[in-house]
This record gives C-alpha cells, sequence and structure tokens, in this order.
C-alpha cells in the first residue's frame, strides 16, 4: 500500500484506511488530506500531487486539463502553519510533488459538501447562477472560490468583482464565458454562512510536525527538505548534482512535459528565514523562499507602480506556490520580475556553506539560461533598495492575454530626475534578448539630458542598436523593437507633467465603457 | 406542462462536488494498461525506419504497436479513407501518430515514446492555405456556387472593392483532453469509454480496425469535458488505438492524451483566406459579390468537404446577395487535419461578408449599421439565399431594431467619437453585427435521431437517446422534455450514458441539432405511452382516452385524479408496455452537395451584438468594456442553459478573433501547443459590462415546443468585437481609411494596423 491512512478521509474507501501512528516513520511523508493524516512511503519523490490524489487515493474531482499550472482544473487549497495561524492558498495540484507537502493540509473538492452531505455555499450558488456546464473545470474554479469565501467569512467581508477576478485568474472555463462563475462569486456570500473549522486543522498539522529535517529516500530518489540555512548550504556543497526546488512552477514541468528523471532534490520550502521579508531603512529585503505573492504584496507597499504586474504575474495558484527567489534563479529571459528588479538596482545574495556575496541583478545573468550562481551557492535573498526622491519607476508587461500570459516584452524604466533633468536611467527589458537586459545606449541617450521629446526621440532610436529581438510565437522582432520604442513614449507621458495627452488615459485597463 | 426554464443542468450538483465521472474518472480495472502515441516529428516525410529497441526496453512497457499490428482497416476518416490511425510508411504532419506504446503506468508509457529511433527522408511540405492555393493542393475538387451574372453585375456596379483577407483557425481546447477507456469482453468484443459526440462512428472505426462486427462493439460515453466538435471524428485515433492495444493484449487499456500531444494530434478550426470582388451602389447595396475562400483542411480530408459547405452556406450571413460566385477550397497543408468546432465553418463564412460591408461603409462614409441593414434579407422578395433556399422566418429587422435601441448604440458610438478626438493613445469603437445561422446538418440523412424511454413501475423514467452531453445541457432539455410530455416532474426522468447498445446508428451531436433531433425523439417515445397510459386509464376510469390530461404528477381521467406511479404500476399489471422508442426525421430538406443548392436548413437561428472596445495605439493592447447580447432561440427549452450558450459562445469567439492564435514556425512545427502558449479567454477577459438577453420569438418551424438550436449562432455574435477594434484603429486615420485588420487581431496585429494607417497620415 503506497498510502497509509488515519482517520476519515472524504471521499476515500474505507479499505485504504489503514490506522497508523502519525510519528512511526520519520522518513515517511506525512500530509493531511481533507482532514486526514496520509502517510506516504514508496513513491518517486517527484510524484505529482494530482496524480496522488487521482490514483492513489481514488480522489478524483480534481481534474487534469493539462499539467502545467495554466488551466486550474486541479486547484486545490493547500494549509501550513505560519506561528500558530494556518494560512490557506491555492495550488495547482498537477505542479506540486508529493514530499513537498509534508507537514502540510491539501483540501480538496470531495472536503467540501457538509456534514449532512448538502453542498457548501460555493457549490450551491454555483449551481444556482449555472456555473458549470461541462463541469470539467468546475472543481477547480469551486476550490478558488472556497479559498476567497473563507478569506472572506475570517475578516466578516465580502469579495469584490476585481477581487473575485484576480482570485480565479488561474481557471479557465471554455464553456460559461465566466459571467454566472463571477456572479456564484457573489452569490456564495448571501448564502447561510458556512465556518471553516481552523482549530482541528491546526492541531492535525501541530501533530505531524516534524522535528527534524525530512529525508525521503526511494530508490535512486533523494528528497532533502533541510530546516535550515547552515543544513541547506552543507547539502548544496555536499550535493552539487542537486536541484534546487523551491516552488515547483516551473520544475513540475520538467518532470510532466520533458520526463527529466531528477535523483537528488533540496527543497528549500521548509528553512526557517528562508521566505521572511524584511522592511529596512534603506531596502526591502525579500527571502528567495518567499511567495510571488508575499513579495509582491510587500514590494507593492514600497513601490505601488507594479501593482497591475503583480496581478497580471502568472495566476494566484502560481504566485502562490511560486517564489521570487525561483523566479529571479531561474534565469529565464521572458520573466517578468527581472526588468524592474534591474531598473530598482536590486541585489541578490548569494551563499554557499562558507560565506555570502551580493551582486546587483543584472551582473546575475550572463547568457541564456546561465547566470553566476555557483555550483556550491544558494540564492539567499534579493535586496531591493527602496524609493528616493525624485525617482520615476514605471513597468509593463504586454500580452496577448491580460490574465497569467507571458510577456512578448516586459519594460522597466527607472529615472532619476532633477527637475526635468534626468540625472540616473536605467532601462531594462524582458523578451528582447537571451537574458533580462539593460539598455545601454538608450541609458546613455537619456542621462543628463532634459526629460523632453528630444531626448525621448534620441533614445527611442538608441533602441535599436540595445536590442536584436527574436521573432517567436509571442511577437515578431520588429513588433518587439516597436513596442520597446512605444513603451518608452508611455513612459514619457507618464512620467512627464505637461505632455500631449491632457490627462488622457495611458491604459486600455483603465477605461470603462 | 411546460419545461422550468430555469431549471438547473442536471450534473451541475455532481460538477461542483467533483462527483461527475469523466472517462478518467472511472475506477480502473485490475490490470488495466495505459497508452501513449509517438508522434511524427517531420511535416512530410517517407519513413525509411523505425527502430523501438529502445522504447520496448524502457521500464514498464509491455507492447508497442505501429500500422503493421493493425488487424482490420489502418483508417479512421469520418467521410474519405485518407486518415491512417498509424502512419504507414508515409508522415503528412508534425505530431501524425506513428506508433503507440502500451505500458504499465500513463507515465512510463509517455515517457517511453520518446526513445524511439526514426529515420525520416524528408519532402516538400506545404504550410499555409496561400501555399495550397498556388500549388492546388487539395483535399476534395473544389466547389462552386453560383447564382445570376455576378461578372456582368460588378462592372456595372457603381462601386468596386476588391481585397484579400485571412482569419486564423482556433483550437477546440476542452478542458477534459481525448480520451478512450477500452476493456475485452467475452467471445471477441469490447466495452470502450470513450469521451467523443460520435459514440456510433467510433463503434464502426474500432470495428473496422479489428475486423469486427459492429455489434462486438459497444462505445459508452456518459459525459464529456467539453467537446466544441473537437471530438466529433477526431476521439476516433484514440478509440481505435487503445480498442486495438486492448484486443490484442486481452487487458482494459486506456489511452488519455497529454494536453501538448492534444495540441499536436488533432485538428482545429480551419484557418481561411478569402480573395474577394464586390460591386455596391450608392447606398451600399451589394449588386455582385465574388469570393474564394481557401481553408486549411491539413493533411487529410476528415470534415472540411461539409465545412467548407456550411462556409458557402453561410457567406450571405443575414444579407441578400443577388448575383454571387462562390468558391470554396479545401487546401491540402501538412498539418494537423483540421475539423468541426463550434460553426463548423459558418463562422468563417459569414465573417468575410462582414468584413466586405464594413469596407463598404467606411468607403461610403456610412454608418455601417445603416448599410448593414440595406442588405438584409427582405421578407418577402429579395429572400432566397444563394444556394436557392428561400428564407422565410426572418427576424433580423426586428431583432437589430430592439438591439439598438436596448444597446443605446448611435449616442454611444457619437460619445466614442467625442472620446477619441481628447484621447491620444487609448482609443475606443463600436460595432453591431447581424447573426443568421441555418439549421440542420448539410447532409440530409443526418437529420435524424432515436431514443428509448422506460417507465418503471415506481413511477420513475430512464431516457437514453443518441445524443451526447458534453456541457451543453443535452440531457437537462431531453428530460425535461420527456417530463413535460408525460405530466411529471422533471426529478423522475433520468438521463442515462449514451451507449450504442441502446439507441443504434446515431448521429454526432453536431450542428448545433442535439435537442432538436434528440429532443423529438424521445417526445415520440414519450407520446406513445403517453397514448398507452390515456388509453388504460379511459378503460379503468371511462370517460374518452383522448380527454385524459397528464399534469403535475397526476393523471386526470374522467373527473378522478390518480397519481402517475399508480396508473403507471396498475398498467404494469393489465400488461401495458410502459417502454417505448421513439424516431424522428427532420422534415422537408434537400441538398445537392454537386450544385451546391436546396433546403440545408429546417430553419435559421438569429442574433445581433454590440461590443464596445478600447485599444492602446501605443501597445496594440485591447479591452472589451461593454458587450450586448440579443439571440433568438426561439421558446426555450431553458433560458438558463440557453443564456449559457450565448455567452459562451459570445466569449469562445472572442477568443477566436483577437488572442487565440496558432503559430506555426516554417518546418510546420506547432508552437501553441498548451495553455502556457496558446491562450483562450480568462476571467478578465469577460466584459464588467456584459448584457445578455434572449429574442421573444418562437420558431415557425415545428421544432420541439416551437425552440431553437442554440450550440453554434452565438459563437458569431463574436464578430462585433472584431469590428469594434476596427473601428477604434479607424479613428487613427479619422475613419476615412480601410484598416487592415485580420484575425486573430492579438496586440501586434492591431499595432500593425494602427501604424499602417500612421504612416499613410504622413
Amino acid at each position: 500500500m503506497v498510502a497509509n491512512l488515519t482517520g476519515t478521509l472524504a471521499g476515500l474507501p474505507a479499505s485504504v484506511n489503514d490506522m497508523t501512528d502519525p510519528q512511526a516513520d520519520s522518513n515517511a511523508i506525512r500530509l493531511i488530506v481533507n482532514g486526514t493524516v496520509v502517510t506516504v512511503t514508496n513513491v518517486d519523490p517527484t510524484l505529482g500531487l494530482l496524480a496522488f490524489l487521482r490514483t492513489r487515493l481514488q480522489l478524483t474531482g480534481s481534474k487534469e486539463g493539462c499539467a502545467e499550472g495554466d488551466c486550474g482544473a486541479c486547484t486545490v487549497v493547500v494549509g501550513e502553519l505560519s506561528g500558530s495561524r494556518l494560512t490557506l492558498k491555492t495550488m495547482n495540484a498537477c505542479i506540486q510533488w508529493v514530499p513537498a507537502l509534508d507537514g502540510k493540509a491539501v483540501f480538496t473538492v470531495e472536503y467540501l459538501r457538509q456534514q449532512d452531505k448538502s453542498l457548501h455555499p460555493v457549490q450551491q450558488s454555483m449551481v444556482d447562477c449555472h456555473g458549470s456546464q461541462c463541469g470539467f473545470c468546475t472543481p477547480g474554479f469551486v476550490m478558488s472560490l472556497w479559498q476567497v469565501y473563507n478569506t472572506h467569512q475570517r475578516k466578516n467581508t465580502r469579495a469584490s468583482d476585481p477581487q473575485l477576478r484576480s482570485a480565479l485568474s488561474g481557471n479557465l472555463c471554455r464553456c460559461t464565458g465566466y459571467k454566472p462563475i463571477l456572479e456564484a462569486g457573489q452569490q456564495m456570500f448571501d448564502l447561510p454562512a458556512v465556518a471553516f473549522d481552523e482549530a482541528v486543522i491546526v492541531e492535525q498539522l501541530r501533530q505531524i510536525a516534524r522535528p527534524q529535517a525530512l529525508t525521503y529516500q526511494f530508490e535512486e530518489g533523494s528528497f532533502y527538505a533541510p530546516s535550515t540555512l547552515t543544513e541547506l548550504t552543507q547539502l548544496r556543497r555536499d550535493h552539487p548534482d542537486a536541484v534546487i526546488l523551491a516552488g515547483c512552477t516551473d520544475m513540475g514541468l520538467w518532470v510532466n512535459k520533458q520526463f527529466r528523471e531528477l535523483k537528488k532534490i533540496i527543497y528549500v520550502g521548509q528553512v526557517e528565514g528562508f521566505s521572511d521579508i524584511e522592511l529596512n531603512e534603506d531596502d526591502l529585503r525579500i527571502g528567495a523562499g518567499a511567495s510571488l505573492t508575499d513579495a509582491y504584496e510587500a514590494l507593492q507597499g514600497v513601490y505601488p507602480q507594479i501593482s497591475e504586474m503583480h496581478e497580471r504575474f502568472a495566476s494566484l495558484p502560481v504566485r502562490n506556490a511560486g517564489t521570487l527567489g525561483g523566479n529571479v534563479a531561474n534565469g529565464s529571459p521572458i520573466g517578468d520580475s527581472m526588468p524592474w528588479l534591474i531598473a530598482l538596482g536590486a541585489r541578490v545574495v548569494l551563499a554557499n556553506s562558507q560565506r555570502q556575496r551580493s551582486l546587483l541583478m543584472e551582473d546575475y545573468y550572463v547568457d541564456y539560461m546561465q547566470t553566476a550562481l555557483r555550483e556550491d551557492e544558494v540564492l539567499l535573498s534579493i535586496e531591493v533598495p527602496r524609493p528616493v526622491a525624485g525617482q520615476v519607476f514605471r513597468t509593463y508587461k504586454i500580452s496577448k492575454r491580460y490574465d497569467s500570459d507571458i510577456s512578448a516584452v516586459c519594460a522597466a524604466f527607472c529615472i532619476q530626475l532633477q527637475d526635468d533633468l534626468i540625472t540616473e536611467a536605467v532601462v531594462a527589458f524582458g523578451g528582447m534578448a537571451a537574458i533580462p537586459k539593460r539598455a545601454g545606449n538608450c541609458e546613455k541617450a537619456l542621462k543628463n539630458n532634459h526629460w523632453d521629446e528630444n531626448t525621448l526621440r534620441a533614445a527611442q532610436a538608441q533602441l535599436a542598436g540595445d536590442y536584436q529581438p527574436l521573432s517567436d510565437m509571442r511577437a515578431s522582432a520588429d513588433n518587439r523593437q516597436q513596442l520597446a520604442q512605444n513603451l518608452l513614449y508611455r513612459f514619457f507621458l507618464e512620467s512627464t507633467a505637461t505632455h500631449a495627452r491632457d490627462n488622457a488615459p495611458l491604459s486600455v485597463y483603465e477605461v470603462v465603457s | 406542462m411546460k419545461p422550468d426554464k430555469q431549471l438547473p443542468h442536471e450534473s451541475a450538483e455532481l460538477h461542483v462536488s467533483g462527483e461527475a465521472v469523466y472517462t478518467d474518472d472511472i475506477p480502473e480495472l485490475t490490470g488495466t494498461l495505459h497508452c501513449a502515441l509517438g508522434l511524427s516529428q517531420c511535416a512530410h516525410a517517407r519513413i525509411i525506419n523505425i527502430d523501438l529497441t529502445a522504447v520496448r526496453a524502457a521500464a514498464g512497457v509491455v507492447d508497442v504497436l505501429t500500422a503493421k499490428d493493425i488487424p482490420g482497416t489502418n483508417d479512421c476518416g469520418p467521410i474519405i479513407a485518407d486518415d491512417p490511425i498509424l502512419a504507414d510508411g508515409l508522415v503528412q504532419c508534425i505530431g501524425q501518430p506513428v506508433f503507440a506504446v502500451i505500458a504499465t503506468s500513463y507515465e512510463a508509457a509517455r515517457s517511453a515514446c520518446g526513445k524511439a529511433q526514426i529515420d525520416y527522408d524528408e519532402l516538400p511540405a506545404i504550410l499555409t492555405p496561400k501555399q495550397a492555393l498556388q500549388e492546388e493542393s487539395y483535399v476534395v475538387p473544389p466547389m462552386h456556387c453560383h447564382r445570376g451574372e455576378p461578372e456582368e453585375k460588378l462592372l456595372s456596379a457603381a462601386h468596386r472593392i476588391k481585397g484579400e483577407l485571412s482569419i486564423g483557425g482556433q483550437e477546440q481546447f476542452y478542458l477534459e483532453g481525448q480520451i478512450s477507456y477500452a476493456v475485452p469482453k467475452e467471445k471477441d468484443s469490447l466495452h470502450v469509454y470513450c469521451s467523443t459526440q460520435h459514440p456510433t462512428e467510433m463503434q464502426h472505426h474500432i470495428a473496422g480496425a479489428l475486423n469486427l462486427s459492429a455489434h462486438a462493439v459497444t462505445v459508452e460515453v456518459r459525459r464529456m469535458g467539453g467537446g466544441f466538435g473537437g471530438k466529433e471524428s477526431q476521439s476516433a485515433v484514440f478509440a481505435c488505438v487503445a480498442s486495438i492495444a486492448a484486443h490484442r493484449l486481452q487487458r482494459p487499456v486506456k489511452l488519455r492524451l497529454d494536453r501538448d500531444d492534444d495540441f499536436m494530434a488533432t485538428g482545429k478550426r480551419h484557418c481561411f483566406y478569402y480573395q474577394y470582388d464586390v460591386g455596391y451602389d450608392e447606398a451600399g447595396i451589394i449588386q455582385a459579390a465574388k469570393i474564394d475562400m481557401v481553408l486549411r483542411a491539413g493533411y487529410s480530408t476528415d470534415l472540411s468537404p461539409p465545412v467548407a459547405s456550411r462556409a458557402v452556406c453561410h457567406f450571405d450571413n443575414a444579407y441578400y446577395l443577388s448575383d454571387v460566385s462562390i468558391r470554396a477550397m479545401c487546401g491540402k497543408t501538412n498539418t494537423q487535419s483540421n475539423t468541426a468546432f463550434r460553426g463548423f465553418g459558418g463562422p468563417q463564412g459569414a465573417i468575410a461578408i462582414e468584413y466586405i460591408i464594413d469596407d463598404i461603409a467606411r468607403n461610403l462614409g456610412q454608418e455601417p449599421l445603416d448599410v448593414r441593414r440595406r442588405n438584409f434579407y427582405g421578407k418577402d422578395s429579395r429572400n432566397t439565399t444563394p444556394y436557392q433556399q428561400v428564407v422565410k422566418d426572418n427576424v433580423i429587422y426586428e431583432l437589430v431594431d430592439q438591439l439598438e435601441h436596448s444597446s443605446d448604440y448611435r449616442r454611444r458610438k457619437q460619445k466614442i467619437r467625442e472620446f477619441n478626438k481628447h484621447s491620444p493613445v487609448i482609443k475606443k469603437g463600436i460595432a453591431l453585427t447581424p447573426v443568421k445561422f441555418g439549421i440542420s446538418f448539410n447532409v440530409v440523412h443526418l437529420n435524424q435521431a432515436g431514443a428509448l424511454v422506460h417507465v418503471y413501475t415506481d413511477g420513475s423514467i430512464m431516457v437514453n437517446h443518441g445524443g451526447t452531453e458534453m456541457g451543453q445541457g443535452l440531457h437537462t432539455k431531453v428530460a425535461q422534455v420527456v417530463a413535460a410530455t408525460l405530466g411529471v416532474g422533471v426529478s423522475r426522468v433520468r438521463s442515462s450514458s449514451t451507449v450504442t447498445d441502446k439507441v443504434a446508428n446515431t448521429s454526432a451531436t453536431a450542428a448545433s441539432t442535439g435537442a432538436d433531433l434528440n429532443g423529438k425523439a424521445a417526445q415520440d417515445a414519450a407520446l406513445q405511452i403517453k397514448a398507452r397510459l390515456a388509453d388504460f386509464a379511459a378503460e379503468q376510469y371511462g370517460g374518452q382516452s383522448e380527454a385524459v390530461v397528464f399534469s403535475e404528477d397526476q393523471v386526470l381521467v374522467n373527473g378522478s385524479a390518480v397519481r402517475f406511479s399508480e396508473l403507471v404500476s396498475a398498467a404494469y399489471e393489465a400488461r401495458v408496455q410502459l417502454w417505448s422508442d421513439g424516431f424522428y426525421a427532420t422534415p422537408g430538406l434537400s441538398w445537392n452537395q454537386e450544385t451546391l443548392t436546396g433546403n440545408p436548413f429546417y430553419y435559421f437561428a438569429y442574433g445581433a451584438a454590440v461590443s464596445e472596445v478600447a485599444i492602446d495605439t501605443l501597445t496594440g493592447e485591447m479591452k472589451v468594456l461593454r458587450a450586448d447580447l440579443l439571440h433568438d432561440v426561439g421558446n426555450s427549452l431553458n433560458e438558463a442553459i440557453d443564456i449559457g450558450q450565448v455567452e459562451g459562445g459570445f466569449i469562445q469567439g472572442l477568443g477566436w478573433l483577437t488572442f487565440e492564435e496558432l503559430y506555426w514556425n516554417d518546418k510546420g512545427r506547432l508552437l501553441t501547443h498548451a495553455p502556457s502558449t496558446y491562450k483562450i479567454p480568462a476571467v478578465n477577459d469577460c466584459p464588467v459590462d456584459f448584457r445578455t438577453t434572449l429574442f421573444d420569438n418562437e420558431n415557425q418551424a415545428d421544432t420541439i415546443f416551437r425552440s431553437k438550436a442554440a450550440g453554434e449562432p452565438p459563437l458569431l455574435l463574436s464578430f462585433s468585437v472584431l469590428f469594434a477594434i476596427r473601428d477604434a484603429v479607424a479613428s487613427v486615420a479619422d475613419y476615412q481609411v480601410n484598416p487592415k485588420l485580420e484575425a486573430p487581431a492579438t496586440p501586434e496585429r492591431i499595432l500593425q494596423a494602427v501604424a499602417a494607417l500612421q504612416s499613410m497620415d504622413h
């Protein structure tokens, strides 16, 4: 038997309800599924949560629509203890590996019916509003809505339409066109309330909490989940051939789509302090393990200009699982965080078992998918300087779709103005080169010039020399070049006091009928 | 009794609780094996050698199949036998299935596929419809529909416009990928669970591939997680491979496609390339129209000929075209074999005339809505289509009038013009477009359906019919028809899986005809039972059997009210047959595929939409700000379900015309093959201001409760979005020039269109 279970698992056949002491095997994975402790051994460390739920636990409510975290049909809610509190987040089960859920609680659609078998308000409102047609995406939507419901129940508030849209940005529906689902998201608050009993889950999570780091092994596969930074850097030193796993939003695809066999995995999600976020006098320090949700929320507090980027960065479940550190460490030329991190002069802090070093973000990227990270190092944190007087900063993303798309071009501009004189300028783009890259010539054309149309035109012209973008399915090279220049123009319009627009809108997302 | 027009989907509670069983959710039988397909990596090539040694040696692999392992016919083409199940010596598309791996797990089967060594001898590939046109590479001969004297009328027209246009294809992106689960049964037979819109065709292809009789193969589908046409013919290859493997190994075999493989191996909506030449007068009334359409058929025929016929039959949309020539060429290309997708060529036919009318209006400096109206089919004259069918149920005038008012179209248009004057970067646009859509399969014999209704002695009822449930609410509507006919609450009626051993020789659930055909067939069955029960009631209680009333779970007979269940139980004891079959064939249809003339449609469905958009002239970004839809579903069987179809169809069409882009590289490899790269509408693409109304109408044709089909026609409402974008782009040159704006109107295409106008300015 792959899974030994204690307690009663909603929707589970009784025959696998094997009573086991949750603490018995310290090298077994222990998690809570729908309120039941599940002990897992004898599975590959890269076994996906969705496959585990569907084929090992026979919980077939969660569906596979894409196996890459882009459709949301497998959305589940994952609960973790942070101090004495339970934090709940939606995630894509298809790109979460079971060992990474050790010590956590997973909730699937099978959990929602009430004791008397009646539907949860989220489910009932979906029925009442005709929110399902083919029904295949529906369990995922229900779980995203359940998370919204619980969040607002806790605070005794209701979700606004934009909040609902943001929460559902990772759930695709091909049938309804979304309107009835959005209506259900409102109506669910009108039905008799159902509370979520956190205390029980908190207690269960405490019971399975692990006194020391998990080392899980199966056949040739090893999964290390260090609990301290020292353990992490020592593991890194001892296993330079291991891969570092954080949110699994990219590496999940290595296995699902590329069939890569990963023998050694070091998971950073349990390292104490690794996801801490600190607002210091000079900078905001974001631990490499901080989720994109938490990182962007903190950054948005300091730089409200990134709020649209925050909303459009992947989808909520991906932001909940994925980390800013992973986004940076990955080295993708099209990641949406790097251009603005570079523009703001952010630094990355790298650590091995001996020492730490820090370097500017732009120096971190060496070549296509290559970074300055040495094989004995881990990315420790990202330090973003706080704004200074006279700084003007914007970042823009252009993609085919508003929600959860990969940029054709991602731009960031940061200039230092004294009156209308540009004293410093950093311009960085994603999607324009093999790495996230600064536009040196454009910057030169801006620096020490007055921020006027002449300077703008000169700087725009320089971009053609800064980048030789590629054509692909997201955009042609010409279009990318044009966008780069036009986004600089948009920045000009946004950052100059008197300009041609007369307070006319500069984004389609800010106009209404 | 009348159906409850707000009744939720029969599976709604199962959907929201995760309890609805899809094919992959069926508990696996002991010994189940998993299958994956090895796909061609060349667009066009002879296979010189296939070395599967490493595949066979891979962990968990039980068996590997190639074309030579198919005992019967290696074909699953729905019309023409040019669709090998597994490629035999020749590959014609990157993604075409070449071999199949059967292993102990899904993961083992998939990962083993990558270990094959295939040597190809590459052949020249045709990758675009334009190239197919140049090389006259077609899967079937060109089609031509012709009326009057278009050449002469073109010469005599006051104005003439020529142009070309490309409209992209679209991936169905059913959320549930293709899947079949084949279980061997006794005496050389099989039971196959398959996510398909066409169980009967699957049955025949499987039987053919295995040299079995049809009665040895039972195909079952309870529900699909979406179909949209993509599971009409193209579920066959997977059903066949799973069945061949299951038969050969005598083990249950499941073949579930990963999303990427699904994109690579299956066909999509056809992209079209058009060349048109149209003459019109000062009022914008079309005097003559000539159009050549080339569709991307892909590497095999599949359903391309009927898709082309439907495109021909919808080029007119809502407009009378007196002198007209419509040619359609099914271009053979070395890409996925394109297939059915909601609208089935109709949208691609109709969008061309809308583009042309949009051109005409701008050329004349007239309001496009006025020009459209002047070209509408007349009610008593100017009402014969190019294919010779007379339009008898035209409500487009009333419908468009109502929408023009309710959407406040003209005042908003004025406001938009004002806004654009003071907004140099963001421009708004608005458009109203109409829809007329013909209902019935063009191929006459497909317009038939059967049903079985069982009344059990406790008064509960089971209905089974040949239609399949893919989310459109067909089972709900049919259950409502049966309940209404027998005067009982719908909770008494259960719809069961579609299975080929119940109703035989079914047509695909397609062409929007599901409820029309199967609803009528189920009604026929229920009426027969009702008549027997009425006779029995009259015998028992006196009075005329014609006077017996079935209502609210009661039977009113000769002054007495008897409970339905009581009457049924008594009837059983009196040896009255309480189950019946039912049959329906749509009357009055005719079609000549040679001349492309006849009465192919039982009736037309109508609709219209107004969309308002904003575009960014610096980036090409676009947002739909408001959409008003007004659609004719006749006397709706279920308004909640029909509104779902209208809204969902609109958003799906919006995706097709704006950002759903299929991108093949110069080797013919599809690079947009997963939701990471191929973007269907997400939640923020649903307009914040989105108003849908059903048009108050009753079908003139004798359809089930005078309802109209709702599946495909609403997709065409999305045209309004494309033309609203075009209106916004045109503002850049003060509406003096027709912007070239092809679909999908991605940010890149919008920006190109803007830039083209800006450069003309200088």
